[in-house]
């Protein structure tokens, strides 16, 4: 499929580019718009931004790789982000990525996201969802998941199958 | 010949720069308070540059004077003191004996611990003192340097850089004899390809971004940067996109480390067995300085050698990687008589005599603007004597606006001061062309250009009586030639060139010419001695101190005024 922006997406990022006093400094919110519309970011819409902003792409790519949630490949329909920072991991959230990589097939050993062959899940740790007082907490899409089990992971895989 | 030229007027001398009185060290040392910055404009000047200036080097990796400050290895910093103020009269507080008291710099949460600043970034004040010996900096060093290694991978013995290389440098003097990291090292991409010059290897890494600096604020192209973050940080083009301008090798020379390799000299040689020898590149009309690095008679590599009136740091990719016609298998290495191996005595003599008896007007010179001066100049009086017509041959290429010259001749403005050419080079090719075929030319002498490329073609070549050929690859000219003469490529000889701008620059002998190759300059002197015109100078010194009293351009020019890095000369 070739990459286009809509016209609508584009005249707002137009827009948006005249709140800054420098082009470039629009740059994080581009690449969340072009995230959030199409999923992820492909190298395609790093060029977009690169070529809209006068910038070389090499200077976006920068961005993209530093920030872990901007995504260069496509993620599944359910995405799993399990919290790893001290509050959870001592409630026991490995067990509970261990889990979902079990059942989905993925390996606990792998560092960053993992996404099933199905295109269906995404599995990653993340750092602090600022959620300690629940943990361990699993944010699955937008849905916080606190004090989270074992059954409540699987009702989670139930549900995106 | 274009000696009209005016000569610019001279700029004006910049107004006085108002100076500080500081302390490095405790030696007391008065130092401007303003300073050129990597662009040549006056910036404050750094605790980095004041310690210079007080003779004490410190040790950095990301700061380079040629490129702008970064501040980010830390390797720099320098404990200081500056002088406590009365709050309230807004005076120096004095010690009992009357010297001004001195607030060393400390953590605020931790006043016992000293606090360093980075020199390179950090500008000096008055009374300010500068402790680049003390305890505290050394250790800041140390500490710096302990960082940068724990994920160093210490291949030292395979790696290119070694002998050359910053981290080695620096660990002789602030580094430790053992390693107190007991962790796992982070591994990153090893041999990247970056580019079709360059292979990067991120572990060597230390992220000084020399590279990132050089290659968007001097080359203009903008591609490098580090992607991924924390301990994954790496030197990355974006994906896809080679790095691949002119000038990326500059960024071997820059890396302070082992991490950008040219892929020309990877794993080639170790530096520590070449030997550096002074000279310019010929492959423009710019000159840029460069360092020839050879051993045993084999050319490794060039460098770019400082020289702010030619060429700052820097050099081209293409003129950097055109060294390995030197070493050709297929040098001209044999003095050439009708094809038959010979001497140069019986050469010369026979070439003398067939020149001697030439009719004035027969005789025409194609010589190259390749040639050093201190040939030209020869090869001119010579055709003075004979009548003969000369010329050189134009090579224009496209240019760039940082080094490379359109004129891609390395002498242009040499061989119109000695008078081989008019300022427009090869109006007369034409002409001698003509000559021949008309039969009123019937010797031509040929330095360094193949004229069957240039309209003299190989017909026109056999209706000559006598054509007299040096060079040091073999061509068709060489291969029709009655007296084939093998010269010296310049890093094997002595001699000057002039820039595009009128720079008159020398360059010294790296290797030893091959087979029975002698410098053109050498045995034109002989010729030109049998000829009555001149020669009997036994080095090049005498040899261009002759021409320069003969030719007004150069006038006042001894070979002891031109140094490493050349004087302007009018054109």
């Amino acid at each position: 499929m070739a990459f286009s922006v809509p016209a609508k997406l584009e005249a707002e990022l137009d827009e948006l580019v005249t709140h800054y006093p420098q082009k470039r400094s629009a740059s994080l919110m581009f690449l969340h718009a072009l995230q959030e519309h199409f999923g992820h970011l492909p190298r395609e819409a790093v060029e977009w931004t690169a070529v809209k902003l006068g910038l070389q792409p090499i200077n976006v790519h920068e961005l993209v790789t530093f920030y872990p949630m901007f995504r260069q490949e496509p993620l599944g329909r359910t995405q799993i982000k399990v919290c790893r920072t001290l509050s959870c991991a001592m409630a026991g959230s490995g067990e509970l990525r261990g889990h979902f990589c079990g059942k989905l097939g993925l390996d606990p050993h792998h560092h960053g996201p993992q996404t099933t062959p199905d295109g269906k899940f995404t599995v990653e740790f993340v750092e602090c969802l600022a959620s300690c007082g629940t943990a361990p907490v699993v944010l699955v899409n937008d849905d916080l998941l606190e004090k989270c089990t074992v059954a409540d992971c699987d009702r989670v895989l139930a549900q995106g199958r | 010949m274009s000696n009209a030229a005016t000569t610019a007027p001279a700029p004006a001398a910049p107004p006085p720069v108002e100076k500080i009185r500081i302390r490095v060290d405790g030696r007391e040392i008065d130092v401007p308070k303003t300073l050129p910055d990597w662009q040549g404009k006056p910036q404050a000047t750094t605790m980095l540059q004041a310690c210079h200036l007080a003779g004490c080097e410190v040790p950095h990796y990301c700061y380079h004077p040629k490129l702008p400050v970064a501040g980010n290895c830390r390797m720099c910093l320098v404990e200081f003191g500056t002088p406590v103020m009365d709050p309230a009269t807004r005076k120096p507080v004095l010690n009992e004996d009357g010297s001004p008291k001195i607030a060393r710099s400390v953590l605020p949460y931790e006043p016992q611990t000293p606090r360093g600043a980075i020199a390179c970034a950090t500008p000096i004040s008055p009374g300010m003192e500068l402790y680049p010996g003390s305890p505290a900096t050394k250790q800041m060093r140390e500490a710096v340097l302990e960082s940068l290694l724990i994920n160093h991978p210490l291949d030292c013995p395979i790696c290119d850089q070694a002998g050359e290389c910053k981290l080695q440098e620096y660990s002789v003097q602030h580094g430790q004899a053992g390693s107190r990291f007991v962790e796992a090292k982070v591994h990153k991409p090893k041999a990247v390809d970056l580019g079709p010059r360059i292979v990067l290897d991120d572990e060597r890494c230390i992220l000084c971004t020399r590279c990132i600096r050089f290659t968007k604020d001097i080359a203009g192209d903008d591609a490098l940067g580090i992607v991924n973050s924390g301990s994954y940080n790496t030197i990355a083009t974006f994906p896809g996109r080679p790095f691949d301008n002119n000038y990326t090798l500059n960024t071997v020379d820059l890396c302070p480390v082992g991490a950008l390799t040219s892929k020309d000299f990877r794993f080639k040689m170790r530096v520590w067995f070449l030997r550096e020898t002074r000279s310019v590149c010929t492959s423009c009309g710019s000159g840029c300085n460069i360092t020839i690095g050879s051993r045993e008679d084999t050319v490794h590599r060039y460098e770019p050698r400082e020289n702010d009136a030619v060429n700052s740091s820097w050099m081209c990719d293409s003129g950097r990687l055109n060294y390995r016609w030197i070493g050709r298998p297929d040098r001209l290495q044999n003095v050439l008589v009708n094809g038959i191996k010979s001497t140069w005595k019986a050469a010369l003599t026979e070439i003398g005599s067939r020149l001697t008896a030439a009719p004035a007007g027969s005789v025409a010179l194609v010589a190259s603007a390749r040639q050093t001066c201190e040939e030209l100049y020869l090869l001119k009086r010579l055709a003075t004597r004979l009548g003969a017509v000369t010329d050189s041959v134009p090579r224009e290429g496209e240019g760039d606006r940082l080094l490379v010259a359109e004129d891609r001749n390395p002498n242009s403005n040499g061989a119109r001061l000695t008078g081989i050419c008019y300022t427009e080079m090869g109006l007369q090719l034409p002409r001698i062309a003509d000559g021949i075929r008309s039969g009123a030319i019937r010797t031509l002498v040929v330095f360094g250009e193949d004229v069957t490329l240039h309209g003299i073609g190989p017909d026109l070549l056999a209706k000559l009586e006598t054509l007299v050929v040096s060079d040091i690859l073999p061509n068709a000219t060489t291969a029709a030639a009655h007296y084939v003469l093998p010269g010296c490529a310049h890093a094997e000889k002595r001699g000057t060139f002039v820039n595009v701008k009128g720079r008159l620059q020398r360059f010294l002998k790296a290797v030893e010419p091959k087979g029975d190759g002698r410098p053109e300059a050498e045995f034109l002197q002989e010729l030109a001695a049998g000829l009555g015109v001149g020669g009997g100078h036994a080095t090049i010194e005498g040899l261009f101190n002759q021409m320069a009293k003969d030719v007004p351009a150069f006038a006042g020019v001894e070979w002891a005024h031109l140094g490493d890095t050349g004087v302007n000369v009018p054109i």
